[in-house]
Parts: structure tokens; C-alpha cells; sequence
């Protein structure tokens, strides 16, 4: 038997975007085992849901996430009007549903720079945040912040955006999907890019079922499922497929994310099509007394906010389960029997939100 | 399949103009609903202190008795909450940003507001 030593993967590594730790256990170059480690980033967030006003508490919610922000906050003010029983007005809901889209836009945008770069195609990392900037620049018009946008309240939506703005939303649209369309292009045609993502970190149905994994890492592999066809908000009112790839390797789970950003933009015409006119906020009144359990699809896979309130202006429990850290036990699984030089690439292709995991 | 699958993009990115800015040469992108930093109005201001309740952050301390607004530009977030609640309108966000500081403190404010004397009441002669 071959010896056996450990190599440190992070918690500070060029292609981490956040601390995580893993132990990789080598084989010569194979990676035969990995031992996870987090908690490094631990903010209490949960612990804070007790100081704050539920109507506060949104802004913290926001921020459990630098990336997904919006679907966090739009997640929790859900919660909460199940609890009280709030109707939400119409053009509120798809506004939620704009700013979510543009949200895993965005996300699935950064991601693709990122997974780039673990690759060492820098250029195409470049070009990949380029058309970002376009979609951060939408968020920015319409909500006043770019990264954290902040216009998702209890009973409704902050911000209304005008129907002329819409409109032209909808035309600049057309420009993002041309150029995704060269971006993906290269992410799944460019040899390049087949060479180091084809047959890497295989991960089975029965695997990515058994061990949890959620959004576009079980999608990758054959599993469909989607938050959004329970039709939360607006939702059941668009119509779109899920996007799956049956190969489960890196290159499935990147051509899923490939489909997914203009399976986005689709959402986003539909509902500026559709999107009814009147008021964007219902009046809230009282304290949420009960208990929800909400369920939202991130960019990254399902996330679960618990939400429990005693009739008192501040809650009482707040529990956040994200999709990143239902993804660590597949990682673990996909990394087992990997050449050392293709880490990187298998950690990125779940794409890792650790101050999600870790809140 | 192919090897230059990006060639196209490459060259076109190449011939034009660079997609970021010269910032601080240039100025930064900014948009009328951009939330840069709060901005304090003390002769408006009638110690409600609604805004230091409604600050997720807790950036905002009010002292009634030394009529005294301050703010820790550290702490704030940027939500806007307070903007949004605060009845006396007072408090206004401005899309520029603050510019980097070397020392952490506060920003302490006066509040100028006088309570407006209430009209006497005309004494309507007994009929």
C-alpha cells in the first residue's frame, strides 16, 4: 500500500472565494479521502432573529449571503406573511420574481468567472463578469444596491420599478442573451474546457439523491428537482422546465447552470409580460405568532428558512438551512478517488457559499 | 469542438473600449436610487427616535436631553430603514458614497428643530 499523506485544502486558497477547510488524503496524486471542516465564518445570525424586530430582521436575513441576498430576504418576508396570513399584492409577488431571476443571474454569472479561473481561463473569467456588471447594473436602477438590494419588506416590495423601466429591462434582456449565449458557448463547446470538466468527479443518481444534494449539483446528475415548480409567489403563473444533465460530472453540472441562465431571463420576460398594475405593499399589523417552515430555490439548490414568532414583536426561533452545506457530503463523495490537480475544479463545481453554510 | 471557440469575443474585447472605468479619475457609476450615506437634517428633527429603534444595525443613537443626533458611519448598512420611517422626513439618503476614513468614530449631530408654539386658542365669547 502506498503511503498515505494529507494535503490542506484552504481555508485561504486561490480559488476560494470563502474559508473552507478540507483535508485531502493522498494516494501518490489520487485523492482517496477528504475530511471537511467549517466554521469559520460563523456570524449568529439565528441567535440575532432574538434581538431584532421581525421587520428589521429582513436587512440581517439579506445579508446571510453576499451573493444570493435577495432570494434570502424574499424567503424570510414569506415565511412570515404565511405565518400572519398576509395576501401579498399581485404586482409585488412578480416583482419578487424579477429581482430573483436577475438574482441567480447574477449568481450563476460570478460563478462561471470563478469556475473559470479554477481552470486557469482567465480571459473567459473576464468575460463571464463583464456581463455580470450588466445585470448589477440593472439591480442597482431598480433597488438602489447592487449586491444587497434591500427592497424586499414584510407585506410586500420597498421599491416599485415603472412599466417604461420594464420595458426596457425586457430589451436590454435581448443583449445579455447574446452575449451569454457566446459565453456558454465557450463553456460547452471549447476544448479547453472539455478537457479539464468531462469525467471529473462523477457523481451517481442514486449518490446525489441519497447524500442530499440540492439545486444544480443533483440536477447534474438526473435529479429534477426545483423549488420553483411547487409555484411559490409567482412562480405558477410562468412557465419553464427544469434543466437537467444526466452525466453528473463537472461539465454536466456547468451545462445545467448554462441552460438555467436563460431559463432566468425567460422567467424575466414572461413576468414583465404579465406583471398586473397596482399597489406593491399590504399594511402589516400585528406579530407573527406560529410557525413556517419556507422553502425557496436559491441558485444554488433548495433553502429552507424556519421561522417561529410568540405573538411578540421579535421571533423566537430562526433557523436557516442552505444549500451549500446539503452539498458538502456529495462533495466529499465526488472528491474520493480524484487527481489532486482537479480539487479546485470539483470544489467549485458545487459552487460553495460558506457564509450561507454557516450563517 | 473546437479550439478557438472564444476568438471572436478575444478580438472584438481587444479592438474596443475597456469595459471598466478609470475610477477615482472617472467617477464611479451612479444612479438616483444608489444609497451612498445618510444625511442628517437637525432642523427637522423632533427626537422621536424612531429611527434608532428601526436601524437593523444599531448605527443610530439619539439623546433627547443633549439634543444630539450620531450616527456611526461604521456600523450603518446602507438598508435605508430608517429613511423610510422616519415621520418628520429629516433623514434623506445621498447616492454619493463616504469617502474612506483611517480612524473608526461617530458623527455627532445637532438637533436645531424648535417646537413650533401652539396658536393660542381665541376665547369665543359666551352667548
Amino acid at each position: 500500500m502506498t503511503k498515505q499523506i494529507i494535503v490542506p485544502f484552504g481555508p485561504q486558497h486561490p480559488v476560494l472565494p470563502e474559508p473552507i477547510h478540507l483535508d485531502l488524503v493522498l494516494e501518490d496524486e489520487k485523492v482517496v479521502d477528504v475530511i471537511p471542516t467549517i466554521g469559520y465564518i460563523h456570524r449568529g445570525f439565528e441567535k440575532l432573529v432574538e434581538k431584532r424586530e421581525f421587520t428589521e430582521y429582513v436587512f440581517i436575513a439579506e445579508r446571510t449571503c453576499g451573493i444570493c441576498s435577495f432570494i434570502h430576504g424574499s424567503t424570510y418576508c414569506q415565511g412570515i406573511e404565511q405565518i400572519m396570513g398576509i395576501q401579498v399584492p399581485e404586482r409585488a409577488e412578480y416583482l419578487r420574481v424579477i429581482w430573483s431571476e436577475y438574482s441567480r443571474l447574477h449568481s450563476h454569472l460570478l460563478w462561471f468567472g470563478l469556475y473559470a479561473d479554477s481552470f486557469g481561463f482567465e480571459n473567459l473569467f473576464m468575460n463571464a463578469w463583464r456581463i455580470r456588471e450588466r445585470i448589477l447594473d440593472v439591480m442597482e436602477q431598480t433597488t438602489g444596491g447592487r449586491i444587497i438590494q434591500g427592497s424586499c419588506k414584510v407585506g410586500g416590495v420597498r421599491k416599485d420599478i415603472s412599466n417604461e423601466k420594464l420595458d426596457e429591462m425586457a430589451k436590454d434582456l435581448d443583449t445579455i442573451d447574446r452575449e451569454m449565449k457566446e459565453m456558454t458557448t465557450v463553456f460547452l463547446n471549447d476544448d479547453t474546457v472539455l478537457h479539464r470538466t468531462r469525467n471529473v468527479g462523477v457523481l451517481s443518481r442514486e449518490d446525489a439523491y441519497h447524500l442530499g444534494a440540492a439545486g444544480p449539483t443533483a440536477r447534474g446528475s438526473g435529479v429534477a428537482i426545483d423549488l420553483r415548480m411547487t409555484g411559490y409567489g409567482a412562480y405558477d403563473r410562468l412557465n419553464f422546465h427544469v434543466a437537467t444533465d444526466s452525466c453528473g460530472d463537472c461539465y454536466s453540472r456547468h451545462s445545467v447552470r448554462a441552460q438555467e441562465l436563460f431559463t432566468s431571463t425567460d422567467l424575466i420576460r414572461q413576468a414583465i409580460k404579465k406583471i398586473p398594475d397596482g399597489p406593491v405593499d399590504v399594511k402589516v399589523t400585528g406579530a407573527p405568532n406560529g410557525e413556517f417552515f419556507m422553502r425557496s430555490e436559491q441558485p444554488r439548490g433548495e433553502l429552507v428558512h424556519y421561522l417561529k414568532g410568540n405573538g411578540t414583536k421579535f421571533l423566537v426561533r430562526s433557523r436557516i438551512r442552505t444549500p451549500t452545506l446539503t452539498n458538502i457530503p456529495p462533495l466529499v463523495k465526488m472528491l474520493q478517488g480524484c487527481d489532486l490537480a482537479d480539487v479546485p475544479v470539483i470544489v467549485l463545481s458545487i459552487d460553495p457559499c460558506i457564509s450561507c453554510t454557516e450563517r | 469542438m473546437g479550439f478557438f471557440e472564444m476568438t471572436k469575443t478575444a478580438l472584438r474585447t481587444v479592438l474596443s473600449r475597456p469595459a471598466t472605468i478609470l475610477y477615482p479619475a472617472q467617477a464611479a457609476k451612479r444612479t438616483p436610487l444608489t444609497r451612498g450615506h445618510i444625511v442628517f437634517d437637525g432642523s427637522k428633527c423632533i427626537s422621536c427616535s424612531i429611527c434608532q429603534r428601526k436601524c437593523p444595525a444599531q448605527a443610530i443613537v439619539l439623546n433627547k436631553e443633549a439634543k444630539s443626533w450620531q450616527i456611526d458611519r461604521f456600523r450603518c448598512v446602507m438598508c435605508s430603514s430608517c429613511v423610510d420611517t422616519c415621520p418628520s422626513k429629516c433623514l434623506s439618503m445621498d447616492p454619493v458614497y463616504t469617502a474612506p476614513a483611517s480612524e473608526k468614530g461617530v458623527e455627532v449631530f445637532t438637533i436645531t428643530y424648535v417646537k413650533p408654539p401652539k396658536p393660542e386658542k381665541k376665547e369665543e365669547p359666551i352667548q
